[in-house]
């Protein structure tokens, strides 16, 4: 597991902070990163509301790469770069997948597929993020809060 | 008695409600274990009523969503009733996004949710 932060940031309010780390593929690696992410939010004074969604939205994210993008395989890493301003949170997620196409995820509001218990990560991401990019390969996701006053 | 470690249950009239122990469900393991103590619930009620009250709640992820559809269809199955109450806004968002606040019956409070009961 590799792990840098920014040399400039001690965590001040005011001055962004970034952090790069690799996560291993097993349930729970979120937290590796989670906790430091949520603490440099409210360090850098985001509203709850917006650190509920950037928290769930990385929350998703995270899990879709270590389940559905690395499949759980220890010999795989997800790479994820942090990002957080006093206006602006950005996190990019990065598996060594196949990669996926998020328009071909079923939507989980037609009311056929309301009670399916699984899906509905991507559609909360996309709910909860102001820009949300995949790359062509789709194992790489870009994400971005702006902060709401 | 059964014992729980993710939920304390308590009864009121027919009804078991349902607190949660954690602040944030988001953990695989403890989503499992909180499914598995959920459906033993089910059976233990069995057409009974059981109402889930959210009050210290403050986080859920999409895997303990998926828990609380699974539960639906498992009360609806054994002709029980399954009611949420004190859920905040922020995760009264994640139901309307998902449009859940339609397939579960969601009441203000508790004294609303046992009202409805009836």
């Amino acid at each position: 597991m590799t792990n840098s932060s920014s040399p400039a940031d001690n965590g001040t309010a005011g001055s962004p902070w970034q952090k790069s780390i690799d996560l291993p593929s097993e349930r729970g690696a979120s937290k590796l990163i989670m906790d430091d992410l949520l603490d440099k939010l409210g360090q850098h004074g985001w509203p709850s509301a917006d650190i509920f969604s950037i928290h769930l939205a990385a929350e998703e994210a995270i899990v879709n790469a270590i389940v559905h993008g690395n499949k759980l395989d220890e010999s795989k890493k997800v790479h994820v770069e942090c990002f957080v301003s006093p206006t602006v949170a950005r996190i990019e997620i990065t598996d060594e997948g196949d990669g996926f196409d998020p328009k071909e995820v079923p939507d989980c509001t037609q009311d056929d597929r309301l009670d399916v218990p699984s899906g509905r990560g991507v559609m909360l991401i996309q709910n909860f993020m102001t820009r949300v990019e995949y790359s062509e390969k789709g194992n790489r996701v870009l994400m971005e809060k702006a902060r709401n006053e | 008695m059964a014992h729980y470690r993710r939920i304390v249950v308590t009864n009121t009239n027919d009804v078991a409600i349902v607190s949660f122990n954690d602040k944030k469900i988001l953990d695989e393991a403890s989503i499992q274990e909180l499914g598995a103590e959920l459906f033993g619930l089910v059976e233990q009620q069995a057409g009974g009523g059981i109402l889930l009250n959210f009050d210290n709640v403050e986080f859920l992820s999409s895997a303990a969503l998926g828990k609380l559809i699974t539960l639906d269809r498992k009360v609806k199955a054994s002709k029980g009733k399954l009611k949420m109450c004190n859920i905040r806004p922020e995760i009264f968002e994640v139901f309307q996004i998902t449009k859940l606040n339609k397939v579960f019956d969601i009441r203000k409070d508790a004294g609303d949710a046992l009202k409805a009961f009836g």
